[in-house]
């Protein structure tokens, strides 16, 4: 077990015992499916089809809008319905491809690559981004980008994270357990690319079933190690990551390839072993979907593109009238206002709850007790920056390191005045970010 | 006795020297200070606002004795500053309406619609983590949770019904509240600007009316009936520009939705 711990993180309610036992089961969409053309970090993508096309399973339907953009592809076979707004799971309206499934997932000709002579780093890259893969944690940035530093001899680690700090979560475990010769034989495809680095497959402790499973398949490999890491969120943040398993710092304004990083989750890895192995592109993913306020939480197999309420459907539907339902982990996930939005490549997770416990709270005044310093794996003083935030006076914002704040929550999480201090600085950021972009 | 002689001598001599070295100096490295400068500095308010593009006072002070900023550059101090600094500068200025800031958003609690209950900070800023971009149906829409007030330093803007309103005499055009709002609905107009579309909503004319009685619903009637063709479509929204427009209301009377103001 790796002795080495970032310093800061909590220990919230795993509540990961409703779903890890649950097998992944496959879901077929009902209604029609809708594919948001920004589902990912960059540029949208351009349509390539028209209203009233038909288009088969894995074609291509909208194209990368740039070179941080991704390629979106039908996950059913059917007719393009319309290109219009429709509504996401962030509440905002996002132009999106509807197409009307005829049932009969017909495929492309998939384009499988089985020969290791021919996987050189440009066919792997060429099928990365052809595929529409990018970061299935939740982030969404595009994986070909990640894959292409400036110089693939300087990367030391390519780092799978299977950490899966969220609660609820069990999407990424469900993987791990149930096809981790996918998980390997991807890792194996990523350190093709990059000749001194060694992988490493990075657990919490939580999950012993996935490390030993994991453990046993790497046994005969070189150039992988799987990880056991003492469980604390958020492990599976990207700094603490790194720090955890390399013992290598960044910060917000350095990139992991800086320190000879390159960081995926678990079902990125699986879908770039699809991509290559398979010739398939991003069409499906696992998400979690949990909460006491559903019948039978379990993990489906989706068709990006289905609409969330099919989801808790197939989780055997809402017990009673949920008071949140969020999109995501409960630590960084977004609450919804809507559930009939589309899943997303970004969707890990739906979580439905009875009680909203979170607006029960009733913010008071800080008491400058200190206990969100202790907890910020960013090392920043939240209780400052959010004061400084409320006022709007952004330069003390960022001359107090606003910017290294990773959003993680964990100062709300353990605040006694339950202050709002992460969605306050949260908002900050996003206003500091956008006005730099301008 | 001979000792207190020698030591004031020693200190004399030593003063005299100094004093010469100092006085060459002096005038070998003079700085040369614009008159002008410190006489304009003196008239400017102060505040180091940073409203005039300058990093305050000091450095429009600069600027303007040397030309590179116009003599009422300062937005705070207005047309008596104006013409003060201008006798200064031996230049002439004429006095006009002062810029001031536009909210471009009038969907208030009685027009727009709520989406669902916001619990949470009431900070524009951090509201635009939750769905639609804050409780308000249309996520363009003003927040009216008072982000630009809170950055206003002259008390120019107050909340009224859930929308941002700006008193156009308090304003200085500083333009703090443009960079504040996190929807970007605040924009700095010329004083004689006679009319504006006060509506920033891009969705189409059906889901505006759902969510809101007050949005524009980008018919374009307005940019057909503008004889001084002054308005434009950007997007699903109709955008006056004031330089040609020329305050003839008919826009205002044909728009259904009654979105375009009559400023001044």
């Amino acid at each position: 077990m790796s002795k080495r711990t970032f310093q800061g993180g909590i220990h919230p309610y795993e509540g990961k015992e409703l779903t890890e036992d649950k097998e992944i089961r496959p879901l077929l969409p009902k209604s029609d499916l809708v594919y948001p053309l920004s589902q990912h970090i960059g540029a949208p993508a351009t349509p390539v089809v028209k209203k009233g096309d038909s288009v088969l399973v894995g074609q291509l339907i909208a194209q990368a809008g740039g070179f941080v953009s991704a390629n979106i592809h039908s996950s059913v076979s059917g007719t393009v319905k319309c290109i219009e707004p429709r509504m996401t799971s962030n509440g905002v309206k996002v132009n999106s491809i509807v197409i009307e499934n005829d049932g009969e997932y017909r495929e492309v000709d998939a384009a499988p690559v089985l020969d290791d002579h021919k996987l050189t780093k440009e066919v792997i890259r060429q099928k990365v981004k052809d595929a529409g893969i990018v970061g299935m944690g939740g982030a969404g940035f595009p994986t070909h980008v990640k894959l292409t530093p400036q110089n693939d001899d300087e990367i030391d680690y390519v780092i799978v994270n299977c950490a899966e700090c969220e609660p609820y979560i069990t999407s990424d475990y469900r993987r791990m357990i149930e096809e981790p010769e996918k998980l390997v034989e991807g890792l194996k495809i990523v350190l093709k690319l990059f000749p001194n680095a060694q992988g490493i497959l990075a657990v919490e402790n939580n999950k012993p079933k996935a490390v030993k499973v994991l453990k046993e398949l790497v046994e005969s490999e070189e150039r992988i190690v799987v990880q056991s890491l003492k469980t604390k969120y958020p492990q599976g943040a990207e700094r603490q990551l790194i720090y955890v398993t390399t013992g290598r710092k960044i910060d917000s304004s350095m990139l992991p390839a800086h320190v000879g990083c390159v960081v995926n989750n678990v079902d990125t890895i699986v879908n770039i072993y699809r991509a290559i192995r398979e010739g398939k592109p991003l069409t499906e993913r696992v998400v979690t979907v949990t909460g006491d306020a559903v019948k039978e939480p379990g993990n489906f197999l989706v068709k990006l593109g289905t609409n969330c309420e099919e989801l808790i459907e197939a989780a055997g539907g809402f017990v009673c009238e949920p008071e949140k339902v969020i999109a995501g982990g409960p630590m960084m996930g977004k609450a919804m206002s809507d559930i009939h939005v589309p899943s997303t490549k970004g969707l890990s997770a739906l979580l439905s709850f009875k009680v909203d416990e979170v607006a029960k709270c009733e913010p008071s005044n800080c008491i400058r007790c200190g206990r969100c310093i202790t907890v910020c794996p960013g090392r920043v003083v939240p209780s400052v920056l959010a004061k400084l935030a409320e006022q709007g006076n952004e330069e003390a914002f960022l001359a107090n390191n606003g910017m290294e704040c990773c959003e993680c929550g964990c100062c709300s999480y353990v605040c006694p005045a339950k202050r709002p201090l992460t969605q306050v600085i949260a908002g900050t950021r996003k206003q500091i970010l956008a006005n730099k972009k301008k | 006795m001979t000792g207190v002689l020698i030591a004031t001598a020693v200190v004399a001599v030593t003063g005299i020297i100094i004093g010469i070295f100092l006085g060459a100096a002096g005038e070998k490295f003079k700085v040369e200070v614009n008159e002008k400068e410190l006489l304009v500095r003196e008239e400017l308010p102060g505040n180091n606002c940073g409203g005039c593009g300058f990093a305050g006072c000091d450095a429009l002070a600069k600027a303007i004795a040397e030309g590179n900023a116009p003599v009422n550059g300062c937005p705070v101090g207005g047309d008596a500053v104006a013409l003060k600094i201008a006798k200064i500068m031996g230049s002439t200025v004429k006095p006009g309406a002062k810029p001031y800031a536009f909210v471009k958003c009038s969907g208030n609690c009685e027009k727009a619609k709520e989406h669902y209950k916001y619990i949470g900070p009431k900070d524009c800023k951090a509201a635009m983590n939750t769905p639609g971009n804050g409780p308000k149906a249309c996520s363009f829409g003003c927040t009216g949770f008072g982000s630009c007030k809170a950055v206003c330093e002259f008390g120019a803007i107050e909340i009224v019904d859930g929308i941002a309103v700006i008193d156009k005499e308090k304003c200085k055009a500083c333009g703090k509240c443009v960079a504040a709002c996190p929807k970007h609905l605040i924009e700095i107009v010329p004083g004689d600007t006679p009319y504006m579309v006060a509506c920033s909503s891009q969705d189409k004319g059906k889901e505006v009316k759902e969510v809101c009685q007050a949005g524009c619903i980008g018919c374009s009637l307005c940019v057909k009936n503008c004889p001084a063709e002054a308005i434009i479509m950007q997007g699903n929204v109709a955008k006056i520009d004031p330089d040609k427009c020329v305050g003839c209301r008919i826009c205002a009377e044909k728009c259904p939705a009654k979105v375009i103001k009559e400023l001044s």
